[in-house]
């Protein structure tokens, strides 16, 4: 045999061997999936240290999410246009020390719910009683969503409610009814928004609040005056709705400041969240928005600048549906997640993870995306997702819930998505040529991901193993101790589906700690608070939220993980007057409830 | 992509320019993905795109100079890598190396009497969309929707393939596409508009412009060229009736290489017509 032939013949044994790379490739994924995964309650125990179950029926929680039924212009696409509005948010409206549950519907008529925690267990919906629940009236559009803040700063949470409509503010009368504020707070007569935050952006001790708009704010999603009001480009759209800061005057009454103070954009924003970002004390604005780029905004006490090109979060356009922050290096800085869509041979965005970059800190920050090298980064068409230490190992892991329209298993509406989406902004911006669902699923029945912090920059994905195994089209979630123990439920808000309480068991060998924090200088509510834990080396950093995610808010209060047997050196706590007070040597096992001192 | 530009512009322009005619393709489209990722974010990264060139021209190197015994010139190698750091989208790595290095390799192992059958970067991308669709995608949406940058690859396209002498190829098909749009709307109900969609947007034109039109893995003839375009047009429209995502890859992926068969068969049996035994 010739050099040549020898050559021509290793060269196509290389040539095969590189065309079977892929399956093999996806063999060994399926097959890691499958160990990570192969797993009972016990199993899950012993290897994972925490395990889920479902509980909402035996909770006494029986809630299913209804879509609206808009523009009948729209019938065509309905599924995949009315598809959000499941959203839940955790307050404790009572201040009973029992983290209470408040969920939104969106079909016209339908009813919001205000689970309250009777402390035994189980949850009575008391949403009507306290005038909270019968808030999708026709007319007034629909619930997406909402956050809850003591904006009066009287110690009772107060709920602003977005929807695809009117906004409304809901004064707490201490915990015994709610009365609707909204004229008084002037806030705007429409608005179709998915995104708010409370957040006190001058720390002048109030709360002030962010809104985002999703379809612009002209736009009666019900009496549509024509059908060009779908995004002008699937990543490059610029014609959504305008963006809200409400300034708290402290009267009751907000000033809407958000041109005066920087902020101008109309791009589709799904989720926001807030964060001290540069450790300067302001809290930095995160906004991650569907087809397009995100954005981040450094807060200078009164002025907003947008830098999300300078930072590196927004340059590289996608479906932006999530905005989490998390200190999932245990290094006291926060990373922020976004979700994305990811549909096999499709449209492959994959989630960001943005991790601050070595060296790099202050105005000069800068983020580098490592959702691929940390495996969180494929998870489906995700939409919320929230970091939380599930099985108490000093270690914030992060829970992600997708799945878009789930209808037709055997029939698909990706091919028409994709068709209609790389066209020409004339025509994607018309809902009138988009291909007809009818019936096809897009996206649907998609396995959850419940990604477990290895402490070696990878995370790994235990969802079925630990007893996530819902396939509902997941919207929004929320991590909470429902039931003080010292683990961090999961309660899941799924579009035209039911609330999914899962209860958290956790290995007792892992211990924690919780943190209640009282503003006194600060907003009461503490949002914007912060927390930095050192144990046995590590360092980790939380928030109080004031919303963030998709469409919820977690708990207050703040809760770390902390391994086996952790010596636990100090508590820091930063508040947002600048105030920093320390607690040595805090105690495992309880939760601290400390009010700032003045 | 193709690599028609470099050799057909060869001797006309050569004239005209000092600088080495092959590389005004290439430049031309590094250009376009410059302006396309400043202005647009394209890519999510260089790095991958980069990767995508490297491996393409590494393994030309290599396999060159083991079955030619020369160091090859790179342009052809280039516009692989680049085609596939364009038109694949993922967010892992190795789909960028693996893709073009198969595409390299194709051109020396998937030959017949001396030609390779397959337009390299459509036998890479196919591969990899096919095999690792968990892993990889087309490009789609990510060059926008709007006019100006439709319009701008549209005029650079049109000048280097006419300049190419293969105009009609790409005119050939954009009338069949437009027709078959026509026919895919009766037959689906769907909106002629929506069945237009996809050639209006930018990504399409990289198609259209570059990877039809290869001199390589093309038949000879204008006649049949416009023919075998025609028939990928046609391929593509059965794909799409079966919701195939990536119709018009996979359609030239079928069609062109069973086309440069048939020539071959045909121009075998000419030859044994005019030498009988």
């Amino acid at each position: 045999m010739s050099g040549r032939t020898l050559a021509r013949v290793v060269l196509v044994i290389v040539f095969i061997s590189l065309l079977a790379v892929p399956l093999v490739m996806r063999r060994l994924a399926v097959r890691r999936a499958q160990l990570n995964n192969a797993a009972g309650e016990t199993a899950a125990l012993r290897r994972y240290g925490f395990h889920l179950d479902e509980v909402s029926n035996a909770a006494g929680i029986n809630f299913k999410h209804q879509a609206p039924t808009l523009d009948h212009q729209l019938d065509h696409i309905m599924p995949q246009v009315a598809s959000m509005g499941a959203a839940v948010s955790v307050v404790d409206f009572n201040r009973d020390g029992w983290a209470d549950l408040y969920v939104t519907n969106s079909g016209e008529g339908s009813k919001n719910a205000l689970f309250k925690n009777n402390a035994d267990g189980s949850f009575t919906d008391v949403a009507a009683e306290m005038g909270i629940a019968d808030l999708n009236q026709p007319g007034t559009g629909v619930s997406m969503g909402s956050v809850w803040g003591d904006y009066d700063n009287d110690g009772y949470e107060d709920l602003f409610l977005y929807k695809w409509g009117k906004p409304e503010l809901f004064h707490n009368d201490g915990g015994q009814k709610f009365s609707r504020v909204t004229e008084k707070a002037g806030l705007p007569p429409w608005v179709n928004a998915n995104t708010a935050v409370w957040f006190d952006y001058d720390r002048d001790g109030r709360l002030d609040l962010f809104l985002g708009g999703y379809y612009a704010e002209d736009v009666d999603l019900w009496h549509l005056r024509n059908t060009k009001m779908m995004p002008e480009s699937f990543e490059y759209a610029q014609n959504g709705g305008r963006k809200y800061l409400f300034h708290n005057l402290g009267d009751g009454s907000f000033e809407e400041v958000s041109q005066k103070a920087g902020i101008d954009s109309r791009r589709w924003a799904l989720a926001a969240n807030i964060a001290d970002l540069r450790g300067t004390g302001n809290q930095d604005l995160f906004i991650a928005n569907d087809y397009g780029i995100s954005e981040l905004y450094f807060n200078d006490g009164k002025q907003f600048r947008e830098v999300g090109k300078q930072t590196g979060v927004g340059f590289a356009p996608k479906s932006g549906m999530n905005a989490s922050v998390g200190d999932i290096l245990n290094q006291g800085k926060y990373s922020i997640y976004v979700s994305n869509i990811s549909e096999e041979g499709v449209l492959i965005q994959g989630n960001n993870l943005w991790v601050p970059r070595e060296g790099t800190s202050g105005d000069q920050i800068v983020y580098d995306n490592m959702a691929s090298a940390m495996d969180v980064e494929i998870g489906g068409w995700s939409f919320g997702a929230q970091f939380g230490d599930l099985n108490n190992d000093g270690r914030l892991d992060l829970y992600l819930v997708n799945g878009y329209v789930s209808a037709d298993r055997n029939q698909n509406y990706w091919y028409d998505f994709s068709k209609i989406a790389g066209g020409n902004s004339t025509i994607i911006s018309d809902a009138a040529h988009w291909p007809a669902m009818d019936g096809r699923s897009l996206s649907g029945y998609q396995q959850k991901k419940v990604w477990l912090n290895d402490g070696a920059g990878k995370f790994v994905d235990v969802a079925q193993a630990v007893g996530a195994s819902d396939v509902f089209d997941g919207r929004s979630v929320a991590l909470v101790d429902l039931w003080n123990r010292g683990a961090l439920d999961v309660v899941v808000a799924n579009q035209r589906g039911p609330l999914l309480v899962y209860k958290n068991t956790v290995t007792p060998e892992n211990k924690w700690i919780g943190f209640e924090l009282e503003g006194a200088a600060s907003n009461r509510s503490a949002i914007g608070a912060e927390v930095r834990l050192f144990w046995d080396g590590h360092q980790q950093v939380q928030q109080v939220s004031g919303g963030g995610g998709f469409c919820s808010q977690n708990q207050r209060r703040l809760h770390f993980g902390l391994g086996n047997n952790p010596h636990v050196e100090k508590a820091e706590i930063h508040w947002p007057s600048g105030k920093i007070e320390t607690i040595e040597k805090p105690a495992v096992g309880q939760v601290y409830k400390i009010t700032e001192s003045v | 992509m193709s690599e028609s530009a470099i050799q057909s512009l060869e001797v006309p322009v050569r004239r005209r320019f000092s600088l080495d005619n092959r590389y005004i393709a290439p430049l031309f489209i590094s250009f376009i993905l410059l302006v396309g990722h400043l202005f647009y974010g394209i890519l999510e990264s260089y790095e991958r795109t980069a990767l995508a060139i490297v491996c393409a021209i590494v393994t030309e190197l290599v396999l060159g100079r083991i079955f030619y015994g020369k160091w090859l010139n790179l342009a052809s190698a280039y516009i692989t890598g680049i085609s596939v750091g364009i038109l694949l989208r993922s967010p892992a790595f190795w789909p960028f190396a693996l893709a073009s290095v198969l595409s390299i390799m194709s051109k020396y192992v998937l030959r017949v009497k001396g030609r390779h059958l397959w337009n390299p970067s459509n036998f890479g991308i196919c591969v990899l969309l096919f095999m690792a669709p968990e892993a990889v995608a087309s490009l789609s949406v990510q060059w926008g929707n709007f006019w100006p940058p439709l319009v701008v690859i549209w005029l650079l396209g049109s000048i280097i393939i006419y300049r190419a002498k293969r105009f009609h190829i790409s005119a050939t098909y954009v009338v069949s596409f437009f027709a078959f749009a026509v026919l895919r709307s009766l037959i689906t109900g769907d909106a002629f508009l929506a069945e237009v969609a996809p050639i209006t947007g930018p990504m399409y034109q990289l198609f259209v412009f570059f990877m039809i039109t290869d001199p390589k893995t093309t038949v000879q003839s204008k006649k049949w060229q416009c023919a075998v375009v025609f028939l990928v047009a046609f391929v593509e429209m059965l794909l799409r009736l079966n919701q195939v995502v990536n119709a018009p890859l996979y359609a030239l992926f079928l069609v062109g290489p069973t086309a440069m068969l048939i020539e071959m068969l045909s121009h075998k049996e000419a030859q044994k017509s005019q030498n009988p035994i």
